[in-house]
């Protein structure tokens, strides 16, 4: 398979990035993304330029390292995959492939295509946590039961990798599916239930000052996110930060 | 209370209750409208009940107009504060590929509508203003029948009033189903709500375009 | 040849932990708010020692090259976490987790921790609860549990196929809320490349910020360690890119014994290999092989055919098919532990009947499953006479149930449908079980440098059960560390903080700038990954799953000559002063390339096969693997001496006091 790669090059945050094409050659479908993308780099470190620096970790789609928005899509065109375990198969012999850096404000470009996602990480501190000392002192894991129906429901929410394509999908930048999910994990547990109020409140204002945009409920996250979290998290974190402001 | 001013999401709130009641009051409004299909003489006491009453005149009236402009302020104010969300823009971005044109472009729908409601304040509304209270004039309960018709005799505003409500039935395409997820309201039900409001978004800009037409072309014929 | 001191506190093995923790001394609340803790690495060892240090009242810093902390490869631990409850009422124990542990293990671990693990296994579970970790519940709400990897009790707990991920993100919570109060400052995207020793402790590292490339000194009055194996030096592992043995290897260096370096566990159930362009492996829980059967074709000119392409597996009757694992090992299977299912595909594909393009994977098949549950299913929905469609069906359907995250996984990567065609599996490194050598307490033969989790040798001797793993990380961070580094730091209460302008960071600043600016001045022909490739296939070859002599001297021979090649040929772009990831790949292949060689130094040195470690020369006549208890009970602790070459080897006898030891049989 033969292709052309449109890719963003930026030295550091300060430089102007462009596109530059590169014209690649025996892609096999078997490759994941990545891969391709190793190749490459492979050929520009033997012509003695500098290779394309790109986020990734695992490699299995669960560390949420990966990012790259792929034709204009987060993770590429495939659904319900990270970058990581997109394989070239999905693309054409001929086909132009355009890959840019996720991109919002909240998430400065450090170098080429990788972005500094740690904005997520100041949201999670201002209050995705329960407290509880980590003594072992608590109760018996089986002291309190939990409807089975609302911890699958925790968990699915749980499932979120914050790899920021929600973010890169929607079209105001907003971090809503991602705060959502963290705070409904723990709103629809128990022992979540005590620091409700605070976590909600807290944790958008978090996510404001940080810059993303709002939610205009398009549903561009739901499709884009790896993990398929739900706008119902969304919706669910609409009702605790209201209920959160009444209750003061 | 500053913070909370500025929270996306309270902001998110209002826009969607603005919303939502602009969207009861187009069923009001579209099935008044309706009557004078059918019936001036209905049309004429409904439009006077509406103009003089002053539950309504002092009440729902200034809530209304207040609903309008919340609306319309906070979402150019979101608007504004989104694309700084993004200042840099993708060269590619594919968002047909996750999120239909007229989710994405509420703001291109929201300010025609805007635009077309300085029209229509013009045509209906200050017209009324300056009738009841610039003029002075008395009570009449008889005219809004022929006032209504004699705007749409030219063949431009019909055409202006049938596009705008080409875009309202867009904007509340997504707008209606958008206010109930974002006042928080997403459950089993969701799917079968979500049908009622695009059928919701297809029947009243449809019964407001065949208003305007019908008279368009009832006074042609006549 | 020296012996070393575990410490082991003395009592009967049960009460071996209480009454240590009763007798070592305490650091005062007061005075833990004066004394700085380093922690390397935030996975949940790290991540979970991080927290409980700081909500304790200690100083904390945490470093990790990720961008999150909770990006750390725990996340991605599939099938879940053991702990001893006892909640299904079968009979389980703390004795009987530990006797499992020991069992597995081969008899290569110590007695004390392994027993210290599984008395406080119970309370990762009550913690990681509180802390909002979502465990798959029961209908009735309460925690729900699955059997995993030949153990006769049900006692893993999990979330979905993700338990490590929600670990993880557990510990992070825990860690954030520590960060939120201020004890906690992380440091994302920076990676340790030295520590530091003042009078002879650890006193701080030396890390590089991967952003900006800037050299840093950090000052603390202990330094953890929790930066997870080094099954990377294969290349090909299912460990993530950038996992590493730098940090351990770098204090290695500096004089904390290496331990039993070739205990690598090869895992079966991996995704084979595609092609040369494969970065990573990808690993699917063993919990498929519940249902799923192995096998490759009987005749060699099948598995010829298949390999070509001519001939479709499904084609091939059932006497045309070699069930190899239950044919050698009637008793359990296809569910003898990791070790042994790994090899008997590798054995099989040597003898020419692998399946594949590149003849490396063999069938996991399971049409016999859907066969089962489908009629069963059909049973219990009061079907009658059902045909072969429908049984098929719904045997499908329950399939799905069970594996479906998984199937839907290898149909992304392989491309072919596991439903209709039997998925194509070959081992992969997964783990390993040798690491830093630590006593009791999990202090390193460095004095205030400990070990935690994957980075250290002491609970899974030559394998590691599964579902063992995540266990091992929490118990070391959340309740066996904090405590007994205390018994360290109760020294340092006048210590005061450590100034990180004297001579020794200084001196040891200036080796980590030496070495960066010799790897950039090289300026040779070939990339990192080059080297590394070659440094895998060595690996993977001659200290792979299975090792003889003659093969082990021959990979210390080749490793020498290519780190040697290494230092003089490689080529890295960029400059030093900034973000560089082939810089980052660099430094850490350039200890793989020491490590590979200690680590076929250590497998050929051990004259017998236990565990993960399989020597050709000492195997029965049935090729089962054979222990030498009376000359190999020990774990071997590796000095650094200059060169791997010249590592010393010092003997910490393995007492087994509460357990007999037997030969490993699964037949």
């Amino acid at each position: 398979m033969n292709l052309t790669l449109k890719i963003w090059r930026q030295d550091n945050p300060e430089t102007k990035g462009k596109m530059v094409v590169y014209p690649m050659s025996n892609v096999e479908g078997d490759m994941s993304f990545l891969e391709m993308l190793d190749v490459l780099n492979e050929d520009l470190i033997n012509k003695g330029e500098e290779p394309v620096a790109f986020d990734h970790d695992c490699r299995e789609g669960i560390c949420g390292t990966c990012s790259l928005m792929i034709n204009g899509e987060p993770h590429g065109p495939d659904r319900l995959i990270t970058t990581c375990q997109l394989h070239m198969r999905k693309f054409n012999d001929g086909d132009t492939i355009v890959i840019e850096p996720f991109r919002a404000t909240a998430f400065p470009i450090i170098k080429d295509l990788v972005v500094d996602r740690t904005a997520f990480e100041r949201i999670q501190q201002a209050g995705g946590y329960i407290s509880v000392n980590t003594s072992g002192n608590t109760v018996d894991a089986n002291a309190i039961p939990i409807e089975k129906e609302k911890a699958d429901e925790a968990m699915d929410a749980a499932t979120c990798i914050g790899c920021g394509a929600c973010v890169a999908a929607c079209k105001n930048a907003s971090a809503m599916l991602f705060t959502s999910a963290k705070v409904s994990q723990f709103a629809l547990l128990p022992q979540g239930r005590v620091e409700a109020t605070d976590r909600v409140l807290n944790m958008v204002r978090q996510m404001d000052l940080e810059g993303f945009g709002n939610c205009t409920n398009t549903g561009a996250c739901e499709v884009e996110c790896p993990k398929g979290i739900s706008l119902e998290n969304i919706a669910r974190m609409n009702r605790e930060y209201m209920s959160a402001i009444v209750k003061g | 209370m500053g913070a909370l001013i500025k929270s996306s999401i309270l902001r998110k709130v209002v826009m969607a209750l603005s919303g939502f009641f602009l969207v009861l009051f187009l069923a009001l409004h579209v099935t008044i409208n309706f009557v004078s299909v059918f019936s001036p003489d209905l049309f004429n006491e409904l439009s006077h009940f509406m103009g003089y009453n002053p539950f309504v005149q002092f009440l729902m009236q200034p809530i209304l107009i207040l609903g309008v402009i919340l609306h319309f302020v906070l979402g150019i104010g979101l608007e504004i504060q989104n694309s700084k969300a993004r200042t840099v823009n993708y060269v590619k971005y594919k968002g047909s590929a996750n999120a239909p044109w007229v989710s994405r472009n509420m703001i291109i729908s929201g300010l025609v509508i805007l635009a077309f409601l300085g029209l229509h304040f013009y045509d209906f509304w200050i017209h009324e203003i300056t009738f009841k209270y610039v003029e002075a004039n008395l009570e009449d309960p008889t005219r809004y029948y022929e006032e209504t018709v004699q705007k749409f005799i030219p063949m431009w505003r019909t055409a202006i009033y049938v596009i705008a409500f080409f875009l309202l039935g867009m904007h509340l395409w997504h707008g209606f189903s958008s206010s109930l997820q974002s006042m928080g309201w997403n459950n089993k039900y969701t799917a079968s709500v979500k049908a009622f409001t695009k059928l919701y978004a297809l029947i009243v800009p449809a019964g407001f375009i065949i208003i305007a037409l019908y008279h368009h072309f009832n006074h042609l014929s006549q | 040849m020296g012996s070393l001191d575990s410490k082991i506190p003395s009592g009967p093995l049960a009460e071996k932990w209480t009454k240590h923790k009763n007798d070592i001394d305490l650091v005062n609340p007061a005075n833990k708010r004066n004394i700085d803790i380093l922690v390397v690495g935030t996975g949940l060892a790290g991540g979970a020692a991080a927290a409980t240090l700081a909500e304790l009242g200690y100083n904390v810093k945490t470093f990790c090259y990720q961008d999150s902390p909770r990006r750390a490869h725990s996340i991605a631990a599939q099938g879940g976490i053991n702990a001893s409850k006892n909640y299904q009422g079968d009979g389980d124990s703390d004795y009987r987790l530990f006797y499992d542990t020991v069992k597995g293990g081969d008899y290569r671990s110590r007695e004390a921790n392994v027993y210290r693990l599984a008395e406080v296994s119970g309370n990762i579970i009550d913690q990681c609860v509180a802390q909002g970790v979502p465990f798959a519940r029961e209908y009735g709400g309460l925690l729900d549990n699955r059997s995993f990897g030949g153990v006769l009790v049900s006692r893993t707990f999990y979330a979905k196929g993700q338990t490590g991920q929600q670990l993880l993100l557990g510990a992070y919570a825990a860690m954030n809320r520590q960060i939120n109060r201020g004890k906690i400052k992380s440091y994302n995207r920076h990676e340790m490349l030295d520590i530091v020793l003042i009078d002879g402790k650890a006193r701080g590292i030396i890390a590089r910020n991967l952003v900006t490339g800037e050299i840093e000194r950090h000052s603390g009055h202990a330094v953890v360690l929790a930066t997870g194996g080094y099954g990377n030096v294969f290349f090909l592992s299912t460990n993530a890119m950038g996992s590493n043995v730098t940090a351990a290897w770098r204090a290695h260096r500096r004089g904390a014994y290496f331990a039993n370096p070739c205990y690598t566990q090869i895992h079966p159930t991996c995704i084979p290999v595609s092609g040369d362009h494969q970065s990573k492996l990808t690993l699917m829980s063993e919990s498929l092989r519940n249902d799923g059967r192995i096998w490759v074709p009987k005749r060699l000119e099948d598995a010829q055919s298949i390999r070509e392409g001519k001939l479709a597996p499904t084609e091939l009757s059932e006497d045309e098919r070699d069930y190899f694992l239950e044919r050698r090992y009637p008793a359990f299977g296809n569910l003898v532990p990791r070790d042994v299912a790994s090899r008997a595909a590798k054995e099989r594909c040597d003898a020419g009947f692998g399946v594949n393009k590149t003849g490396e994977a063999v069938y996991l098949d399971f049409a016999a499953a859907i066969q089962r549950y489908g009629k069963e299913k059909a049973l219990t929905s009061g079907l009658k006479n059902p045909d072969n469609t429908t049984i098929k069906q719904l045997g499908e359907e329950v399939i799905e149930s069970k594996y479906g995250n998984l199937f839907q996984m290898y149909e992304k990567i392989v491309d072919q449908n596991p439903y209709k065609t039997p998925m194509m599996i070959y081992p992969a490194v997964h783990y390993t079980m040798g690491g830093l050598w630590v006593d009791y307490n999990l202090q390193t033969t460095i004095e205030g440098c400990y070990a935690a989790g994957e980075v250290n040798f002491s609970d899974h001797g030559a394998n590691r059960l599964g579902a063992s793993a995540l266990m091992q990380g929490l118990a070391d961070g959340y309740f066996v560390l904090p405590y007994t580094i205390g018994d360290y730091l109760s020294d340092d209460i006048r210590t005061g903080p450590i100034p990180t302008d004297g001579p020794e960071f200084e001196a040891t600043e200036k080796e980590v700038l030496d070495r960066i600016d010799k790897l950039m001045q090289s300026n040779g022909t070939h990339s990192v990954d080059y080297y590394h490739k070659k440094l895998g296939k060595i690996m993977w070859n001659k200290c792979g799953m299975s090792r003889n002599a003659e093969d082990l001297k021959s990979a210390i021979s080749e490793i020498a000559a290519l780190r040697k090649d290494f230092w003089e040929n490689v080529k890295i772009p960029g400059e030093a002063g900034q973000f560089n990831q082939e810089l980052e790949k660099a430094g850490r292949v350039a200890d793989f390339l020491e490590l590979g060689e200690l680590f076929a130094k250590d497998a050929l040195h051990r004259n017998e096969s236990c565990g993960g470690h399989f020597r050709e020369e000492y195997q029965t006549k049935e090729g089962e693997a054979l222990r030498d208890d009376e000359n190999f009970k020990y774990v071997a602790a590796w000095e650094f001496k200059g060169a791997p070459s010249e590592a010393i080897m010092h003997k910490e006898d393995l007492v087994f006091e509460n357990i007999k030891l037997k030969t490993r049989s699964y037949k």
